[in-house]
């Protein structure tokens, strides 16, 4: 009987893969030319990266709820794990805690270029968040990070500045009539300040959703 | 056949693996794992098809991207629960299903 549910599915598959592709290879061209729509509105989005643009200007309702998950995700894994810390690593290695902080410095120093970079060429707050995570995870695993341990207020405010922020600039935004449309004059001021908070919120729930999920208990 | 295109038949192929992984595996860190090669085959799909025209489609990259984002937070939500699952029950397949091999 087994067997046979297993054939099914591998069948359904082929067949679904077969419909699939024959789909794509049909499909006419997009009716809406996006690209050019995004070329053309981004002399008045702030940023000079085309992605940046659409992440935190065109579409910046879909980044808001998308680091809203991020921290619901975050926050029902410190639910899970009770209020208990990662495991602290055993003993630690010398040659590991030496490198972590040769390399912390540089971490920072990637993750801020990141930011910057975001506004004309591929880079921006996402990328630089998960440098910054990398870089707590390294920190973590050579036994240098006590913070973790206990996750206090300072933390907390820290996993949810990047939200609250950017809650914050659509907030004061509705004033202008729509949420998230900035006026083009401070919209490259306001899209970086928005970044400079996603970058560090991003980093801290990135680490703790690894450093959680590998804690003692779960 | 333009390059964008074959990325996205490349990533039809992997939506369907993950989707018969996800069905036919019984472990549940094999089940995210496929569910996590199902979400790859999605965004290949979205990539890809917006550029067959051989010209790169921002719209769709950025919502690669925060799809990138969710599915790794989905992941470390999925691999909590997964890990509570275990400690409180010592179980790693879902109750309904029967272990035969």
């Amino acid at each position: 009987m087994k067997r046979l549910i297993r054939a099914g599915v591998v069948l359904a598959g082929l067949a679904l893969a077969a419909a699939l592709i024959l789909a794509l290879v049909q499909l006419p061209a997009a009716v809406v030319h996006l690209p050019a729509l995004v070329a053309t509105n981004l002399a008045q989005s702030g940023v000079e990266h085309p992605v940046t643009a659409v992440l935190l200007n065109f579409r910046g309702y879909d980044t808001l709820l998308e680091v809203a998950v991020l921290l619901l995700a975050l926050l029902t894994l410190l639910a899970l794990s009770g209020g208990e810390a990662p495991a602290p690593v055993g003993a630690a290695d010398p040659l590991l805690q030496g490198l972590a902080r040769k390399a912390l410095p540089l971490i920072v120093l990637s993750a801020g270029y990141l930011l910057w970079a975001g506004a004309h060429r591929p880079g921006g707050a996402f990328q630089a968040g998960a440098v910054l995570a990398a870089g707590a995870v390294l920190l973590q695993l050579a036994g240098l990070l006590p913070a973790w341990a206990a996750p206090r207020l300072l933390l907390r405010l820290g996993l949810t500045l990047g939200f609250f922020v950017f809650l914050a600039v659509a907030a004061a935004l509705l004033v202008g009539g729509a949420l998230l449309r900035y006026p083009p004059a401070s919209a490259g001021g306001l899209i970086f300040l928005i970044e400079a908070g996603l970058t560090l919120s991003l980093g801290l729930i990135l680490a703790g959703l690894f450093l959680f999920v590998t804690g003692r208990r779960a | 056949m333009s390059a964008g295109l074959l990325y996205a038949l490349a990533g039809v192929l992997l939506f369907v693996l993950g989707a018969a992984g996800a069905m036919l595996l019984a472990h549940l860190l094999r089940k995210v794992l496929a569910f996590n090669v199902m979400g790859s085959g999605a965004f290949l799909v979205l990539v890809g098809l917006a550029q067959r025209e051989g010209l790169a489609d921002p719209v769709p990259q950025a919502m690669v991207l925060t799809g990138i984002v969710v599915a790794v937070a989905a992941t470390a939500l999925a691999l909590g629960l997964m890990r509570a699952l275990h400690a409180r029950t010592g179980r790693t397949h879902l109750t309904e299903e029967v272990r035969h091999d």
